[in-house]
């Protein structure tokens, strides 16, 4: 067993909330959708017709600068069309559920015995592939790379993040190492599987056979999988790794053992402002809607904040909105749109800061209910040594954010911006007195690169 | 609470573009903000914010000067009695400083309010809250005999040249208090040396005691009379001439610990100022050429501002060094140069003011040799990967 890397940076942000550990199966959404931004970098192109029948696992829309990659419909249905936004940029692509699904098949095989293109076709013919992401740019990966190395979080350290060892279990664990052993067939290198000491014991995990190992100790962002390959097989410049999430090595595992795209997964319901936070078992794209009903604090929907994903990283969505492609968690928050009298001066007793400069720090044990608001105004760089707090590794923070801020190219591939995404910045973001945007910024630097390069 | 934000709401449309006093919006948003918190809520990226601001960090730094504030008041009307040979009470001497000292922060505040205020609407940006803490820093670096006119020109000179040329809080080069003392100090140097630390306009019926010197006891030292420096236990409380806020070593480590402890500041450049002016102290101690080499290692911290620049000056986030490692050198070197200039050359008693100026410019070449420094680990991490694929190919 290798040794613990130990990461004493980062922040536990203590947040009210937390899923209790109670799964319940979700019944059928009216609507399911999939959301073509969550694909960063994708341009779809539809295959579809309003009202066309599809099958669970059959094709909804391509991506125009790689016809390959295809998303396909998480549920059998019909098509119902898309919301367009500014631009006629297409934010959801609509699916009107049947009572029972009907799975397309892909004839299952056991990927120890298949080619490494047979598998890489089965992922692109299922649609699974949009699973597997690369670094650096955090983009969908590229078929024709064979990446360094494969890397896999099992666990996820975000605020109220759901609990990875909870979500696989049963018969989810056998598709698990199917699914490992499918991304073992898809690089020369090898797939890491990293997880949490102390807290991680399922032995799906700890037991995973074809994997390396590494176990990782610390506060967030430590689930962080671009934190862990920086620890343990960094990306140069030049380099490519990919990773995917633990669920979808389960339904990769899935596609291997049955042949179709069962779409299910597991996300945790969080937040202050959820009346019974829990576990369901959803179908990929799922609504939200059926999750809220008699579950809120308030039925004022523009005092909340629903987000799919963590309140670091995810993405603001509407009470009847859809679940994110990766995203394994919903949170809801209330907004902050109140002004707040003399806040500079207050003690503000029930507000939270990584800082010393409330009384937070005093009183580690408790937990908060934090809202939307930005809590000041935006300002110049002028704190320093804050980012660094937060951020365990070898990058600086402040100086890539400025490479970024006046387009030096040449300095941002020097400071190491390959190795991260915005998501592991995303503290440094939360904790900024001089209220930065950090994550824009490098969302911004990395897009800018990769158009400078392509 | 309710009716000032009634009373908001109904003023508040009047400073929306376009509307009658639209140009003034950024003066109304300063007032406004300084009452309410926004409540703008994130739009992108993280979708919660830690509760500090600018604000209230600046806030801390002002709650931190106090103690060697009010200490510095105490300490001008004790100096007066001092010199004319009474004994005071406490609150007499208290009351006598504060009409002396409140006077300059007034016109301190008032001046760089206007000024920072004058900015913000005619460059349409938010005001900087930064001149509340120079404004504070400026009163304390002087000495209580200063003229009022000479406050504000330090000020607006501090806001101006110190900052706003550059862009406001934050893109500054040099500590703007520091740089409108260096200011004064070669500009009008009558009013900033000699016997300018004591009120000596005598009251009616008061009579300066004989062979009285109002010189500070760096100026003692540097005049060779080491003999003659008040005791140490003083020294270290701070009952002896200087500037406003220099005096007590007491009061100031009372702030300075307030900072560290909140993290406004940053103890690691002010353990490393330390650390240097110990170091270079030593050094002259064993060099021991003549009486100002041999002042022994902790009279060198007692004395002068060198404890103010330390904690206060120093830790000026945006002119120190920006990286960690860079944070220790820069602060070493404060603290060596200090004391450097100090006994070499007598005829700038107080080097900390330079020796932090000339830090501040050296501060970015300090980031550059770590920034640098970072970017070579990388370099070399990838020269190793690519030996290693290079040899694992057949």
């Amino acid at each position: 067993m290798s040794k613990t890397i130990r990461l004493r940076k980062g922040l536990n942000i203590p947040l009210k909330g937390e899923a209790e550990k109670i799964l319940t199966n979700a019944g059928r959404s009216s609507t399911y959708a999939i959301k073509p931004p969550d694909f960063h970098g994708l341009v779809p192109r539809m295959l579809l017709q309003e009202g066309e029948e599809v099958k669970a696992g059959a094709p909804l829309f391509y991506n125009k600068h790689d016809e390959r990659i295809i998303i396909t419909s998480p549920v059998s249905g019909q098509y119902a069309g898309l919301v367009r936004g500014d631009k006629r940029r297409v934010l959801e692509v609509r699916l009107k559920p049947d009572a029972v699904d009907d799975y397309l098949d892909f004839g299952s095989a056991d990927p120890k015995t298949l080619s490494r293109n047979k598998v890489k076709e089965k992922l692109l013919a299922s649609g699974l592939w949009a699973t597997i992401r690369q670094r650096p740019y955090s983009i969908i990966a590229d078929p024709d790379d064979v990446p360094k190395s494969i890397f896999i979080s099992a666990f996820d350290s975000a605020p109220l993040a759901p609990d990875l060892d909870f979500i696989i279990n049963g018969h989810e664990a056998l598709a698990f190492q199917t699914g490992l052993d499918a991304l073992n067939r898809l690089t020369e290198g090898k797939v890491h599987l990293s997880i949490n000491e102390p807290q991680t014991m399922n032995k799906t995990f700890t037991h995973a056979s074809g994997v390396e190992i590494h176990r990782f100790s610390g506060p967030h962002p430590a689930g962080n999988v671009g934190i862990q390959i920086h620890h343990i097989d960094p990306v140069n410049s030049g380099d490519i790794v990919w990773y995917t999430d633990i669920q979808s090595v389960v339904i990769i595992g899935k596609l291997f053992e049955k042949g179709i795209y069962d779409s299910t997964k597991i996300i945790a319901l969080t937040g202050s402002e959820v009346l019974k936070p829990r576990y369901w078992r959803i179908k990929q794209g799922a609504s939200i809607e059926e999750l809220m009903k008699n579950n809120l604090t308030t039925e004022d929907n523009s005092s909340l904040r629903f987000i799919s994903g963590n309140v670091l990283t995810g993405s603001k969505i509407s009470r009847k909105s859809y679940i994110g492609f990766y995203d394994s968690q919903v949170t809801v928050i209330p907004e902050g749109n109140k002004p707040e009298f003399m806040g500079w001066l207050s003690p503000k007793l029930n507000k939270y800061s990584a800082s010393r400069t409330l009384f937070s720090y005093l009183t580690p044990w408790k937990k908060y209910r934090i809202d939307t608001n930005m809590h000041g105004g935006n300002r110049a760089f002028v704190i320093s040594g804050q980012y660094e707090k937060v951020l365990p590794m070898d990058i600086l923070p402040v100086q890539l954010i400025k490479a970024i801020m006046i387009n030096d190219i040449e300095m941002m591939e020097k400071l190491g911006i390959y190795e991260v995404a915005p998501e592991d910045l995303a503290l440094c973001e939360f904790v900024c007195t001089s209220k930065t945007e950090v994550q824009s910024i490098i969302k911004e630097g990395l897009d800018r690169l990769r158009k400078e390069l392509s | 609470m309710k009716i000032i934000k009634d009373i908001r709401d109904k003023i508040r449309p009047h400073f929306d573009k376009g509307a009658r006093f639209g140009r003034f919006y950024r003066a109304w948003e300063a007032f406004d903000t300084f009452l309410f918190v926004p409540e703008k809520t994130t739009s992108q990226g993280s979708h919660i914010r830690d509760a500090v601001d600018m604000k209230r960090t600046m806030v801390y730094v002002i709650i931190a000067l106090i103690p060697p504030l009010l200490f510095g008041i105490w300490n001008t009307g004790y100096q007066y009695y001092q010199a004319v040979g009474i004994d005071p009470a406490m609150l007499e001497a208290f009351s006598f400083g504060l009409i002396r000292v409140l006077p300059i922060i007034i016109v301190s505040y008032a001046s760089g309010l206007a000024i920072e205020f004058l900015f913000a609407v005619v460059r349409d940006k938010e005001v900087n809250e930064g001149f509340l803490v120079t404004g504070m820093l400026v009163v304390l670096i002087l000495p209580a005999t200063v003229p009022l006119w000479m406050v504000a020109v330090a000020n607006i000179f501090a806001v101006i040249i110190g900052k706003e040329i550059f862009g406001g809080t934050g893109m500054n080069i040099v500590n703007p208090a520091l740089l409108s003392r260096a200011f004064i100090l070669f500009g009008y140097p009558a009013y900033l040396s000699g016997e300018v630390y004591t009120y000596t306009r005598l009251q009616e019926g008061h009579q300066l005691v004989d062979g009285y010197s109002g010189v500070t006891p760096l100026s003692l030292v540097a005049e060779g009379k080491t003999e003659a420096l008040p005791s140490d236990l003083s020294m270290f409380i701070g009952n002896m001439p200087g500037v406003i806020g220099e005096t007590s070593f007491a009061a100031i480590m009372l702030g300075g610990l307030f900072l560290a402890i909140t993290g406004v500041a940053s103890w690691r450049i002010i353990i490393s100022v330390f650390a240097g002016g110990i170091f270079m102290s030593w050094l002259f101690n064993i060099i021991a050429l003549n009486e100002y080499m041999m002042i022994p290692i902790h009279q060198h911290l007692l004395l002068g501002a060198f404890a103010f620049g330390a904690v206060y000056m120093a830790t000026d986030p945006v002119t120190a060094a920006q990286t960690r490692q860079g944070k220790y050198i820069y602060g070493f070197l404060i603290g060596v140069l200090t004391i450097l200039i100090r006994v070499v050359n007598p005829g700038f008693p107080g080097g900390v003011m330079l020796a932090i100026l000339m830090m501040n410019v050296f501060a970015p070449l300090i980031d550059y040799y770590v920034v640098e420094a970072n970017i070579r680990r990388r370099m070399k991490r990838l020269k190793k990967a690519n030996i290693i694929a290079n040899e694992s190919k057949p």
